[in-house]
């Protein structure tokens, strides 16, 4: 397997708790850069990335702009209402299109765009969560070469979009939380 | 293109084939989108491209070279033309506080909202301004690439399914009025006032490739500058900045940002966290 330059992680209902758990397992100096689509209200003043970024002290989870450069060592958040995708020169672009899976953003949409870009050097993970969101994302990942991890739906608090997301991708490797946690520390070895 | 066991045939096209069609558009059209962010116009090409039933980049050049209606609508699909009333409400409040009281002082006000889409922004606008007693005394420009959006904008129809939302939202922007006293239901529409309406004029600009065009006190260009790459970000605002009066105001989408342009320098932040700044100059 190609070096790892992106770990992409997908969730919605029940997924917050695992995405914290994840977090926290990264070491301080990871070299790869993590991207986070978690299924969010529109139109509500939203936290997220504070309180995501309280439960993981030690690194910096931002919200990206329109057209910043994506870098290593960062946990990214796509901001609430925007689908968020990769350019070929590895910078953020954001996008304001149909909602995807009744989802803006879209796991699909963001999955997608990291197997153009990344490649075989892509990881994706996909969590806990009631609809169907991420199984298209997933194949086009293991299309281009990617890795494609799902969270056990027998530990997913809502395991539909888990379930939905095996039944579409056999290649997919199947972890409990803490095996993901796991998985996301050998990388930095 | 990958067949594999569970998949289906694929609408899809490689990067080298979006730069063709781009360059055919141009050539043959006239529509510059060589500027345009690459990531999502190829997602937009390739949704045209299951909606038509083009398979391959070679049918989807055929048609666009011999059937200038099927053109048409690929240029009107091709842009997305998504939009709500009262998007990001703590941005309207921000303009009831802030910046609209600052406009008051003006006899006569002129806004612009570059890429306007259907109009619901514009709308949303309308309905603040009447709110504040400053209606009469703007003129609106709403402008827009795409003539269908202007055609349907000027009917000032918005689809009744998301008025639940919009009323939420005008709620969190601060608003105390019935918001349905604001439009006529009608069907599967709603249809604006046209008392809100009349001060708005409908035209067509392209950012890409048109100019200045009047004088602003207020620009607003929210989720357009996302389609575009640096480059032609960098012309939109520069365009906008000599687009405003002096100490005039520039809106942008929550995660747009002047950063990546050479005017940066010519603007303050008014408040950072929805991304209104106001020109120094």
């Amino acid at each position: 397997m190609s070096r790892v330059s992106v770990v992409v992680i997908g969730g919605s209902a029940g997924s917050i708790p695992v995405v914290t758990e994840l977090l926290q397992a990264l070491p301080r100096h990871f070299q790869f850069s993590v991207i986070i689509v978690l299924h969010r209200l529109r139109n509500v003043i939203s936290s997220l990335d504070t309180i995501l970024g309280n439960k993981v002290q030690v690194i910096t989870i931002r919200e990206p702009n329109d057209k910043e450069e994506i870098r290593e060592q960062y946990v990214y958040l796509a901001p609430q209402n925007y689908h968020l995708l990769i350019e070929a020169d590895k910078t953020f672009s954001l996008d304001y299109s149909e909602t995807v899976h009744h989802s803006r953003p879209s796991i699909d949409v963001t999955f997608e765009s990291v197997a153009q870009v990344y490649a075989s050097q892509a990881v994706a993970v996909l969590l806990s969560g009631a609809n169907q969101d991420g199984a298209d994302g997933l194949q086009a990942i293991i299309n281009q070469g990617g890795m494609v991890i799902v969270q056990d739906p027998a530990t997913a608090e809502y395991p539909a979009m888990p379930k939905a997301a095996l039944e579409r991708n056999r290649e997919a490797v199947v972890l409990t939380p803490p095996e993901i946690a796991a998985f996301l520390r050998t990388l930095t070895q | 293109m990958v067949v594999g066991k569970n998949m289906t045939v694929q609408n899809s096209i490689s990067a080298e084939e979006l730069e063709e069609i781009i360059i055919l558009i141009q050539r043959q059209y006239g529509y510059d989108f060589g500027d345009y962010a690459r990531a999502s116009l190829h997602r937009r090409v390739i949704r045209c491209m299951q909606k038509a039933g083009c398979l391959t980049a070679y049918e989807l050049k055929y048609q666009l070279t011999n059937d200038h209606r099927f053109f048409a609508w690929f240029i009107e699909s091709l842009t997305v033309n998504v939009t709500e009333m009262f998007r990001d409400p703590s941005f309207y409040k921000e303009l009831r506080q802030n910046v609209l009281p600052k406009l008051a002082s003006y006899p006569a006000i002129k806004i612009w909202h570059a890429g306007c889409s259907t109009g619901e922004e514009v709308f949303s606008m309308a309905i603040l301004l009447h709110e504040m007693g400053l209606l009469s005394r703007t003129r609106l420009y709403a402008t827009d690439l795409n003539p269908a959006n202007l055609d349907r904008a000027r009917q000032g129809i918005v689809p009744l399914q998301y008025m639940k939302d919009y009323t939420a939202n005008y709620i969190q922007s601060g608003g105390t009025n019935d918001f349905s006293a604001y439009y006529t239901a009608r069907y599967e529409n709603a249809i604006i006032h046209k008392e809100y309406r009349k001060n708005i004029v409908f035209a067509v600009h392209n950012l890409a490739t048109d100019h200045v065009f009047n004088e602003f006190q207020l620009v607003c260009c929210r989720n357009v500058l996302i389609y575009f790459n640096r480059n032609l970000q960098n012309r939109a605002i520069n365009l906008f900045s000599n687009s405003l009066t002096p100490l005039g105001y520039l809106a942008l989408g929550m995660k747009e940002s002047l950063l990546f342009t050479d005017v940066r320098h010519q603007f303050e932040v008014v408040n950072p966290a929805v991304r209104i700044y106001r020109s120094k100059r």
